[in-house]
């Protein structure tokens, strides 16, 4: 086997209370597309973060052509070789392809120090020729496709004189003809002797392209071997491959009546006729790797976004929100994934944030906020889950994240919703919230609330669930009884694209 | 130890911007007091105190719009036409009684803010263009109003000029309505639910949104709030002046926006407090009326203003940066 071109080794990185790579190694060679393959929150992005010199690792070595490698920012690992292609380009759209190429390592002229844009114009011409993409160096970018900008974006690093080619979901807003294009790239790309690092959830793209692959699972280096030694059902082994002897509270569900019926439920570009049935006392477990348009659904529901098809049914009642007041005065709770963003206001104190859904409530006509009752309220739902703070008058933004998502969690408990949506509520949290979390989703099971639970670790999803949709890629492909479920036939949903097809399951 | 829980509690206090502002108001005054005994008599204070009743309005209307992370540069226009509008109806209709005036500078100002407010939620045109535009209009209005008159003294009735001098419990009517108008806005940010929206909206629209509150109205009402409220000080404005002019009160919003920013209101919304505001404006008012004690011409009032909004401005941003570098550090610690 030849030289690798880079060698990563023993690489740990620690975040507070969280070790998102734990010993990790990589080897890729000259002319070699290796998959990195793992489920969301194995350690992929941290990885590639690390690589292109956006975090710094807390111990470990890298070496690239034999030489060790220490970034301590971007322009450091562009210059070494290693440049990334973001799922999300990041582009200047009111600039031209040219000057969105040599942006940050611009030509000068050797003498006169004035900026060259004759041979850069050339050089990105040449570029473009070589690559046999018919783009035009003078376009605006805002005036290319999205699969144009893919390409520009490659480009970019071929004038970078990139060894190392990072391409992070890079088909995941392409069509197939334009995958096609990719790909004739890529392999281009590997006879001229790169080395690319390719990420994607699609295993028909890894089997097509691929040469070699890397399993990572929890942070950890799970496995590696040849593309062409090995099949779908080894590497889902290696993505899983955990006993699920994780604790779960245990749950008898006392599953009652019908509370809320999903039909054909799409929206345009997220995902597309969503089916299903939700019932009181029940917990649904909802799954998919990145992009499949779970949290979508779940707004959707909730009312932040539209749907574009569909109905739904609440309590056998036709049911479209306008927006979260609507749903929340229909007995709807959504804890949102992003606790930061969406779930808090880190400037307003515990007590302001847990009281801010039910304020109306706790109005006298809507108008004057009751401290005492507010206070009353807080504490006892702020009590009921634990929050560890200085007092309930302290800001949110000085808590920790396992805090801040009880807090979130004692804000909605207050609603008494009967349907709960709770979106990936133990990400990045310790383990003793974590567990509480579970225990507090169980509680509200047996009181007969009706609970979709999104997460993306699947012994979560197995040992919580009563039944589990699977969505890939914004379509539904399964809804299954947990008692059957394993998680590998879980996870071979979760990455099979299924045909569309009049399915009645 | 008491020398040290003391000094722990300087610390403490002065970690509020309020108590740091006015620490720094008294360190000021003594100086000035030392060059001009009078300066802290009766007599100046007062002035001082009803130079700066006008601006602790606006600036409190001006307030809830940065709150929601927003800003009103039309406040000085919403005066002018107000003052001028109640200014002529005086003038038509000399017996009118001086508080409906006051009231039907609110009604027009309501609405002029209340155009704002629709522009910026259901145009979802950004706060600054809007006012930006909306600063022009009003003061063209103004013009269209008048004819490009003015308002003289004697075209005035004497209970008009003479309401905000006129002195209850030994307090003039002008700083009475200031206090009131405090004292209603302290409430409102406390103990009501849309006051408490206001923050939500301002310090994370996404979070506010999923949790139901009409992010809309909120937009609106900040407006409309600060539009009344110029609505009201364009009232007061003419009479106190005695006279309705049609460049009245140009520039103004520059004095409301340096009363928020001085009071540690966060530009970024979200954050901030009447209290703040109300000392703000004191401060802005001691500066200004202080330039002639230390000798300095009234040609720099400008000047130093411009000055102390950087200042605050870079006292907010360093201090709100140590605080999120604690934040880090706690969290890794």
């Amino acid at each position: 086997m030849q030289q690798a071109l880079l060698e990563v080794q023993h690489v740990t990185k620690v975040f507070p209370g969280i070790r998102a790579l734990d010993d990790v190694h990589l080897s890729l060679r000259r002319g070699e597309v290796h998959a990195l393959i793992g489920e969301n929150g194995a350690g992929k992005s941290t990885l590639v973060k690390i690589l292109t010199g956006v975090y710094f690792p807390t111990s470990g070595s890298m070496t690239l052509d034999g030489k060790k490698i220490s970034f301590k920012n971007a322009i450091d690992a562009q210059q070494a070789g290693i440049v990334a292609i973001h799922q999300e380009a990041s582009m200047f759209p009111e600039l031209s392809v040219t000057e969105n190429i040599y942006m940050g390592h611009h030509l000068r002229n050797p003498k006169t120090k004035k900026l060259d844009w004759k041979t850069m114009y050339e050089r990105t011409q040449g570029l473009l020729l070589r690559m046999q993409l018919d783009i035009n160096p003078d376009s605006l970018v805002k005036n290319l496709s999205v699969a144009q900008r893919h390409m520009v974006e490659i480009v970019k690093a071929l004038s970078l004189d990139a060894d190392l080619v990072i391409m992070d979901e890079p088909t995941s807003a392409l069509t197939g003809r334009e995958v096609d294009d990719l790909f004739r790239i890529v392999r281009s790309l590997k006879e001229e002797g790169k080395a690319i690092l390719f990420i994607s959830h699609k295993f028909e793209e890894i089997f097509e392209i691929c040469d070699y692959y890397t399993v990572f699972r929890d942070g950890q280096y799970i496995g590696e071997g040849k593309v062409a030694e090995s099949d779908e059902d080894t590497i889902i082994n290696m993505m899983i491959g955990r006993s699920i002897d994780q604790m779960y509270p245990h749950h008898e569900p006392k599953i009652g009546k019908k509370i809320l019926e999903v039909k054909h439920l799409s929206q345009l570009g997220a995902f597309k006729d969503i089916s299903f049935d939700l019932h009181e006392g029940e917990i649904l477990g909802l799954f998919g790797l990145v992009g499949a348009g779970r949290s979508e659904v779940v707004r959707t529901i909730f009312g932040i976004d539209k749907a574009s098809e569909g109905t739904m049914h609440l309590l056998g009642k036709p049911f479209m929100p306008k927006g979260a007041i609507d749903s929340m005065r229909k007995g709807i709770a959504l804890v949102p994934e992003d606790r930061q963003r969406q779930g808090l206001v880190l400037k307003m104190s515990l007590t302001h944030n847990i009281s801010l859904p039910v304020l109306t409530n706790l109005c006298w006509k809507g108008l004057v906020t009751n401290k005492k009752t507010e206070a009353k309220y807080v504490q006892e739902h702020g009590d009921q889950m634990e929050i560890k703070s200085a007092g309930y008058h302290v800001d949110a933004e000085t808590l920790s994240g396992g805090n801040q998502q009880k807090v979130v969690l004692a804000k909605w408990i207050g609603t008494n919703p009967k349907i709960l949506i709770l979106d990936e509520p133990t990400k990045g949290i310790d383990v003793a919230t974590k567990a509480a979390v579970h225990e507090f989703v169980c509680e509200m099971a047996d009181k007969g609330v009706a609970v979709i639970l999104i997460s993306s670790e699947l012994p979560e999803i197995l040992g919580m669930s009563d039944r589990i949709v699977v969505m890939h890629e914004g379509y539904q492909t399964a809804i299954l009884d947990a008692k059957e479920a394993t998680a590998e036939s879980v996870m071979r949903y979760a990455i099979t694209t299924v045909q569309m097809e009049a399915s009645n399951a | 130890m008491p020398d040290l829980s003391f000094s722990s509690f300087v610390k403490k206090a002065l970690a509020r911007r309020e108590a740091a502002l006015t620490l720094l108001l008294v360190v000021l005054l003594v100086p000035i007091s030392i060059r001009s005994p009078q300066f802290l008599s009766a007599k100046n204070i007062s002035t001082i105190l009803n130079d700066m009743a006008i601006l602790s309005i606006v600036a409190i209307g001006e307030f809830y719009v940065i709150l929601a992370n927003g800003i009103d540069l039309s406040v000085g226009s919403i005066i002018a036409f107000t003052g001028m509008a109640t200014g002529m109806i005086n003038e038509a209709n000399p017996t009118v009684s001086p508080l409906l005036l006051l009231l039907a500078g609110m009604g027009i100002g309501m609405v002029m803010g209340l155009f704002n407010g629709v522009l910026v939620a259901y145009g979802k045109i950004p706060p600054i263009i809007t006012t930006l535009g909306t600063v022009n209009i009003y003061r063209g209005l103004t013009f269209l109003l008048s004819g490009g008159t003015w308002v003289t003294a004697h075209e005035m009735s004497k209970t008009y000029i003479d309401f905000p001098r006129n002195t209850f419990l030994g307090v003039s009517n002008l700083l009475w309505i200031a206090i009131l108008v405090i004292a209603v806005f302290y409430y409102f940010s406390r103990y009501t639910r849309t006051g408490r929206e206001v923050y939500a909206i301002g310090g994370n629209p996404t979070a506010a949104k999923f949790v139901g509150v009409n992010e809309n109205r909120v937009r609106v009402v900040v407006f409309l709030i600060s539009g009344t409220l110029c609505g009201l000080a364009g009232a007061l404005w003419t009479a106190r002046y005695a006279s309705a002019v049609n460049e009245m009160a140009t520039g103004f919003e520059m004095q409301a926006v340096a009363a928020c920013v001085l009071g540690g209101v966060n530009f970024a919304g979200g954050s901030g407090g009447i209290i703040g505001v109300v000392i703000g404006t004191l401060f802005l008012g001691v500066v200004t009326n202080a330039l002639p004690v230390i000798y300095l011409s009234v040609f720099w009032q400008t000047f130093v203003q411009g000055l102390i909004i950087l200042i605050a401005l870079t006292l907010n941003t360093i201090s709100d940066q140590r605080k999120t570098k604690k934040l880090l550090a706690q969290r890794r610690g």
